[in-house]
């Protein structure tokens, strides 16, 4: 009864996770009209980044300064938002699909930079004993995993609140009308590539506040919790619960973690070893039908943006 | 160094070969298919399929590790390829275009696409590595210190030709006139009695044909895996909007620029970052000359 507990409270801290940074996604895709390629890039940046700031010291690394927990989010928060201005200052002026194949590039560069630069990164060996947050203070894992919970809960209600508010703002309206008339808000005088690069990185240091997270709940990295598939995931997620809507974000995350989770679990029981990377590879295709099929039948999403009409309009066909 | 640049100029000649697909999707179909390289590791895998039911002949064409078994491999992987891109954009592209969707929802798709295509492949064939022939081949030194093997000359040769053959369809036949002008404006082309359709589904063959080619050159010269499409992806943007998206004549040099500057990359930096140097390209285009080399729009 117990390990069950302490397995929902880990699988929904997770999902939780990933909806943060479905969250800073859905800024950039679903409020501003950017394609992100590289969500694991940014996720990977504030994993890493967060490691070497609160990591124990090591003689033969760069890094382990073992400053607080919280210096570690900042510098997750710094770090992604560095990756994101320079990718964002190419790219911002220029047709959206450079922004898409820029963002995969350096999602694949940090992967590289991850698994090579082993003076910083360890290499594919990862850095392990990192140690997580008030992990003492717990007597047992289920205890950690609870209050890790919590404080999970409370920073996607953080992030959720600060999105809302922004979101709601002048500057926040000002990104739903680049997106729908680019044209339109130039001709309103609006900055349309600074408001865009605003968003931008402002989404992709919100991955990599995910990622610290991540990193802080199982209190080791290695390159291969940040493959490519990661980002098809949280893009899923937006996509499936609703671009436009936060609580969409959310809720997509919770859901397809949970299928992906429970579709890898029925794998790993059900098939012969022999079958193992074909099973791999049928839960991908299961998260890239979702993917598809939604944006073809349902393209607003479980919960979609809510339709906003200026007072005074008329609502026709909608 | 004479070898990096050979080796950087074959490199180079496959990846032309895909980048004239992705920037015939820009130019014509107006947007970014993340998809393609996943054709070209389709063809590869449609030419090993052919291959196994087909057998591999026993006589061998000279110094060459094939024989007329991979000739009709080509031609069927090239085939299929095709029909699997035109069946890829019936079932998702043409619906999106249908409905009007942005330009971005369809690179979006393209996203999902690639994820579906490149896992359908591993379920079928499995992870691992595989070659066409078993055939040992020796390099023959065709200048001093610079040694290449029989096969890989035939691909430099047959990616020419194929090039040459492109280049004079869009010049003199109608297909390629009308293809041009679409990319240039396609209302105007519909107003002068264009089928744009028929036009759009002539570049997802033509595309598909190429990337096929590609793949099967990539598995004769190096080896075919699942992620080959996965690794090109990068490389054959790169070289597309180097040369300027929608020009076919830039797609060929981007290409040999990029299979050049990752073969002698090594000299500077460690192999282990050689693929992200096509990233490090791409990002100087974009600061210093976003059109590409022989592009012409500046957006």
């Amino acid at each position: 009864m117990m390990g069950y507990v302490s397995y929902l409270s880990f699988f929904l801290t997770l999902a939780l996770i990933y909806g943060i940074a479905t969250m800073g996604l859905n800024m950039q895709w679903g409020f501003t009209g950017l394609f992100n390629a590289g969500v694991v890039g940014f996720f990977a940046i504030g994993g890493y980044a967060y490691a070497i700031v609160i990591g124990p010291d090591r003689p033969d690394l760069v890094g382990g300064f073992e400053l607080p927990f919280v210096i570690g989010l900042l510098g997750a928060l710094a770090f992604s938002a560095l990756a994101a201005l320079i990718v964002g200052l190419a790219t911002m002026r220029l047709r959206s699909h450079y922004l898409a194949i820029s963002t995969f590039g350096i999602a694949l560069t940090i992967q590289l930079v991850a698994l090579n630069f082993e003076s910083l990164t360890a290499g594919n060996l990862g850095l392990i004993g990192l140690g997580r947050p008030l992990e003492d203070a717990f007597d047992t894992p289920l205890g950690f995993n609870l209050f890790y919970l919590g404080l999970m809960v409370v920073a996607t209600l953080v992030v959720y609140g600060a999105l809302q508010l922004i979101l709601h703002s002048p500057w926040g309206r000002v990104l739903r009308a680049i997106r729908e008339d680019e044209e339109a808000a130039i001709s309103l005088g609006k900055n349309v590539s600074r408001f865009r690069l605003e968003a931008f990185v402002i989404g992709c240091s919100l991955m990599g506040l995910a990622g610290a997270f991540y990193v802080g709940s199982i209190g080791y990295i290695s390159p291969f919790d940040f493959l490519p598939i990661v980002t098809f995931q949280i893009w899923t997620m937006l996509i499936l619960g609703g671009s436009g809507n936060n609580r969409g974000a959310i809720l997509g995350a919770i859901v397809v973690w949970g299928v992906w989770t429970s579709s890898g679990w029925l794998i790993s029981t059900v098939l012969p070893p022999a079958w193992q990377v074909r099973g791999a590879a049928s839960q991908v295709i299961l998260i890239g039908l979702i993917l598809v099929l939604t944006l073809l039948y349902r393209p607003r999403g479980l919960i979609g943006e809510r339709v906003t009409v200026s007072s005074g309009a008329k609502l026709n066909d909608r | 160094m004479g070898q990096l640049i050979a080796d950087g100029i074959l490199t180079g000649a496959v990846l032309s070969l895909g980048a004239i697909g992705v920037t015939l999707t820009l130019g014509i179909l107006r947007f970014a298919n993340f998809s393609h390289s996943e054709l070209v590791t389709w063809g590869g895998y449609f030419a090993l399929t052919f291959i196994a039911f087909a057998g591999t002949s026993a006589e061998t064409f000279g110094p060459l590790s094939f024989g007329w078994s991979f000739v009709g491999a080509i031609i069927i992987a090239g085939i299929a390829t095709a029909g699997l891109a035109l069946l890829v954009d019936a079932l998702v592209f043409s619906r999106l275009r249908k409905r009007r969707a942005a330009e971005m929802t369809l690179v979006f798709a393209s996203f999902g696409v690639a994820l579906l295509l490149r896992h359908i492949i591993v379920l079928i064939f499995g992870p691992h590595a595989v070659y066409y022939t078993g055939t040992l081949q020796f390099a023959v030194e065709v200048l001093p210190g610079v040694r290449v093997m029989p096969d890989q000359i035939l691909v430099l040769v047959l990616t020419l030709l194929f090039v040459l053959g492109l280049h004079l369809t869009l010049k003199f036949s109608r297909l390629g006139i009308a293809m041009r002008a679409s990319a240039e404006s396609p209302d105007l082309a519909r107003v002068h009695g264009v089928d744009v359709r028929v036009v759009i589904r002539w570049t997802w063959a033509i595309g598909g044909g190429l990337a096929a080619a590609a793949g099967v050159f990539y598995g004769l010269t190096v080896q075919l895996r699942p992620e080959i499409g996965f690794a090109l992806l990068l490389p054959l943007f790169t070289a597309a909007l180097l040369g300027g998206s929608g020009s076919v004549y830039g797609a060929v040099i981007g290409g040999l620029i990029i299979g050049l500057s990752e073969s002698l990359s090594v000299l500077i930096i460690p192999t282990g970052y050689k693929q992200a140097v096509p990233f490090l390209i791409l990002l100087l285009i974009l600061y210093l000359r976003p059109r590409g080399l022989f592009g012409d729009v500046a957006k």
